[in-house]
């Protein structure tokens, strides 16, 4: 390749490809504006090429590296390092404008979805779900070996749709049930299916399975494996992520609604504090994150996530499960987290405003441990998509999204996110064996002399308890 | 037995094997050409088959006298061979030179694997935990405290080890980094699906266990005989030692021995019935509809061949025809898979510690695919049919507040009385 020759970084072959391979992002042309100011640009301008060999952009950041020190002293190298924050960045509010667009219809959109229903939240989870998966399939694909190997995309769906299945049937099986069982024939086929559905499941993987191994060609075994390893790992991120926020959202849009709004709010307030205070790098990772953003969105975040869960926990719309796969109005009991106890305000701030108590719903204090959780852990999801950029040396995973990059980029916080607010939810709020959980699978499973005994031995041991206490 | 490392240029490899071709083609008869790497024209395949009979003896020997002590010493049993396992898989694809520039990284290897097994074993075990130590109430209280927080503690466990795994990411290094941490992700999923179902499917009844694993070895072992004899067609590129002889040879024995082998196992008490603790005693219980012998008579035809007018059945002998089938034709697509990996990354074997046969792994590539399709035959089959009222009884128990008992005893009867009134 004519790269690992050329190692002047300004001349104009090179200038010319930079500029031809990013046509249209804006920040594309903020970053070659400062080329000679970024070292960390090198490795993030070049496209998804993982075929260049990776001695050049090694040799190019020495070569330019010797060359910003010779032409100046020290000082100039801290100018470029700081340069690479926001804070020096000319172009800086223009991209800004361009994000705060996109991420405006992106709210917009979600608004409206969310007022909707869980039906419909669910579906564009799944489509969310999708268009993750594509980018990331298309990601280390080598278009030479992809040639050779027809049908091995189809193979990668294949075990997208098994995934899918598996996933949404353990988590839905409860709702499908409850939504077909007014009509007795339905009832029957759909619970035949539920019961099977791990053979079914396993059936469908099996044959995913037998059909990689006999497509398996001679000198193709690595990339084959390599490409069936990646594709495994990328179904286990994106649908364990998409799988737990539908099981929050089927508890209560609550709990997908205010994780979700707790990560823009992180996002959006470190880069309003980075904008304006950013000083001090963060992590070498992320060149434009500094600890000035970190702690103001921390603190923002944690203040936010105690008034965002008041105001959200009034609308019984958020925070009634929903127990079936229909999409009218719900009622319900919300439960003791949702009820607002009064407390009166401590003497030393009673003068000062003009109401006597405040009312705090239980869940706000949840909502401290969900708001800590966000600004100080999940922003690892966005250094380990950083990372793993850098690693693979691409800048973006798609361009669906302008100014942000692809959808994954915008989810990869999002993703720990979901993991710990389903782990939080099941293990502090919601009792995992419920009563009707246990009802449900009694009147299910047992035939009714059973269920007679069932209740004979229950009758007898809770007499056995109270009697023991007295 | 190269443990070539994944850095290697593919080219020399596969010019050495068309120059040894091209030599067999130019020293013998066309005859001989598809046949070298046949087990019938290998002449020291008496060597090799006698080193293979004497580790084989020697595993099975082991193994019955673990199945002999009890469900506890099993569980161990496949505790080891999983470390085992994951250690081969780890040490495989690490490169010696990027090792030395990140201490530590080996360590994140084996928390990751703690985690896992932490995760794993506290899910399938937790209830024979409970029963444990009911007698003991601080035990209890704290075990069962320990199981309510279960997927707090290990969530927190694995989101640490990714924070560490993210602060240690070093400048040059990130590529080999990512793919180690994906290679370790790998390594866990499929080491540990297959030792959580098999120690699943051990506490279920030891039958459920030794069956499925004593279809395997059985079909290898008539695989490697009937190619040893009868060898001639090959079955596939990807393992050039295997025939279709072998291969039907072996599914046609496999599937009678799974139905005779049943009904001798079926009839111990010892292998058959579930173990609802972590003791180690003996078992004694009601094995349940599936292990009751039903007595056939035989048809005309065949009873005048044979002394016998009918025979025992035990109903699971049915479910045993399905595993055998299962054993015969898909579990060796677990071995190709094996072959293949291999091949792709240029190693002969995942490790020596077994002589004559290799690894562990290589061992356990087809029980691991029998493994998982063991678990949920049973489930998905055999366990609707005997869902307990002991069962579901345990479970309101151990998991609902003396409140939300007496809560669920009211709304039963109630049930039950709609019921009445209803039919």
């Amino acid at each position: 390749m004519a790269m690992e020759k050329d190692l002047n970084p300004h001349s104009p072959r090179i200038r010319k490809l930079r500029e031809n391979s990013h046509p249209n992002t804006s920040t594309s042309r903020m970053c070659n504006n400062n080329q000679r100011d970024n070292h960390y640009q090198n490795i993030l301008n070049s496209p998804r090429d993982y075929n260049y060999a990776p001695s050049s952009p090694t040799a190019r950041t020495r070569h330019r590296r010797r060359s910003s020190e010779n032409l100046s002293e020290v000082s100039r190298s801290n100018v470029s390092r700081v340069s690479n924050l926001l804070l020096g960045d000319k172009n800086k509010y223009k991209s800004m404008w361009i994000r705060t667009c996109s991420s405006l219809w992106m709210l917009g959109g979600v608004m409206f979805i969310i007022y909707m229903g869980h039906l419909y939240i669910w579906a564009m989870v799944v489509a969310i779900q999708i268009f993750m998966a594509r980018e990331l399939f298309f990601l280390l694909r080598r278009v030479h070996e992809e040639r050779r190997l027809p049908g091995f995309r189809l193979l990668n769906w294949h075990f997208f749709f098994t995934a899918m299945l598996f996933v949404y049937g353990r988590m839905l099986q409860q709702q499908l049930v409850n939504t077909v069982s007014s009509d007795r024939f339905i009832y029957k086929l759909v619970s035949g299916l539920i019961k099977y559905q791990m053979v079914i499941w396993y059936f469908l993987y099996i044959a995913g399975f037998i059909w990689f191994i006999l497509t398996l060609k001679k000198k193709m075994y690595r990339y084959q494996f390599g490409q069936y390893a990646w594709t495994h790992m990328i179904l286990i991120v994106v649908l364990a992520q998409s799988s737990f926020i539908v099981a929050n959202i089927f508890e209560g849009i609550f709990w997908f609604l205010l994780p979700a709004a707790l990560i823009a709010m992180n996002d959006v307030a470190a880069y309003f504090f980075g904008f304006y205070f950013g000083k001090t790098p963060l992590i070498k990772l992320s060149p434009k994150k500094t600890w000035e953003g970190f702690i103001g969105a921390s603190v923002a975040t944690i203040i936010s996530a105690f008034f965002f869960a008041n105001v959200l926990g009034q609308f019984q719309w958020l925070t009634c499960p929903r127990k079936d796969l229909s999409t009218g109005w719900l009622h319900c009991d919300p439960g003791p987290l949702f009820r607002p106890e009064y407390y009166p305000l401590p003497f030393w701030i009673a003068p000062f405003s003009p109401w006597k108590e405040i009312s705090i719903l239980p869940v706000q204090w949840h909502a401290f441990s969900l708001g800590l959780f966000a600004s100080a852990i999940a922003p690892f999801g966005g250094f380990f998509a950083s990372g793993f950029k850098r690693a693979f040396k691409i800048k973006d995973f798609g361009d669906s999204i302008p100014g942000h990059g692809g959808f994954t980029d915008r989810m990869d916080c999002q993703n720990v996110m979901a993991f710990f607010a389903y782990i939080y939810i099941h293990s502090f709020i919601v009792n995992q064996y419920s009563v009707e959980m246990i009802l449900d699978q009694i009147s299910r499973g047992l035939g009714d002399e059973e269920q007679k005994m069932l209740y004979v031995k229950l009758g007898d041991i809770l007499q056995h308890k109270l009697q023991g206490r007295f | 037995m190269q443990k070539g490392i994944a850095g290697d240029a593919p080219s020399p490899p596969t010019t050495r094997v068309r120059h040894r071709k091209r030599n067999s083609d130019i020293g013998a008869g066309a005859g001989k050409t598809n046949g070298n790497h046949l087990l019938v024209n290998d002449s020291s395949k008496y060597k090799s088959f006698l080193v293979r009979a004497y580790s084989t003896i020697w595993m099975i020997g082991g193994f019955a006298l673990i199945v002999y002590l009890g469900h506890l010493y099993i569980t161990a049993m496949v505790v080891v061979i999983q470390i085992f396992m994951a250690r081969e898989l780890f040490n495989l694809l690490r490169k010696t030179h990027e090792d030395k520039q990140l201490p530590g990284f080996r360590l994140l290897n084996w928390h990751f694997f703690f985690t896992a097994m932490l995760f794993v074993y506290g899910r399938i075990l937790s209830q024979r935990l409970v029963n444990t130590v009911t007698p003991d109430k601080v035990l209890y209280r704290l075990v069962t405290s320990l199981i309510r927080y279960h997927m707090a503690i290990c969530y927190s466990l694995y989101i640490s080890g990714f924070v560490w795994f993210i602060l240690t990411l070093k400048k040059k290094m990130y590529k080999y980094q990512f793919s180690q941490y994906a290679w370790t992700h790998m390594i866990l999923i499929v080491v540990f699906t297959q030792s959580s179902f098999t120690v699943a499917n051990i506490f279920e009844g030891i039958f459920w266990f030794l069956l499925p694993a004593s279809l395997i070895v059985i079909n290898d072992i008539f695989a490697y005989i009937c190619g040893f004899f009868f060898g001639r067609t090959p079955l596939i590129k990807l393992s050039p030692k295997k025939t279709w002889e072998g291969f039907i040879g072996a599914s046609i024995t496999t599937v009678i021995s799974a139905f005779l082998l049943a009904n001798i196992m079926g009839r111990f008490l010892w292998l058959t019935c579930p173990r609802e603790d972590l003791s180690t005693g003996w078992l004694h219980c009601d094995p349940g509809p599936l292990f009751k012998q039903e007595t056939h008579t035989l048809p005309g035809w065949i009873s005048d061949l044979l002394p016998w007018k009918e025979i025992t059945i035990l109903p699971v002998q049915w479910h045993a025809l399905c595993l055998g089938l299962f054993a015969s034709i898909i579990a060796p697509f677990g071995g190709f898979f094996a072959s293949g990996f291999k091949r792709a990354f240029k190693i002969k074997d995942f490790g020596d510690s077994i002589p004559g046969h290799g690894g562990m792994t290589d061992r356990m590539d087809c029980q691991m695919v029998m493994a998982v399709f063991a678990y949920i035959y049973h489930q998905s089959f055999v366990v609707p049919e005997v869902l307990s009222v002991d069962k579901l009884l345990d479970q309101i128990i151990t998991s609902l507040t003396l409140e939300e008992q007496q809560a669920l005893f009211m709304k039963l009867g109630q049930m039950l009385q709609e019921k009445v009134i209803g039919s």
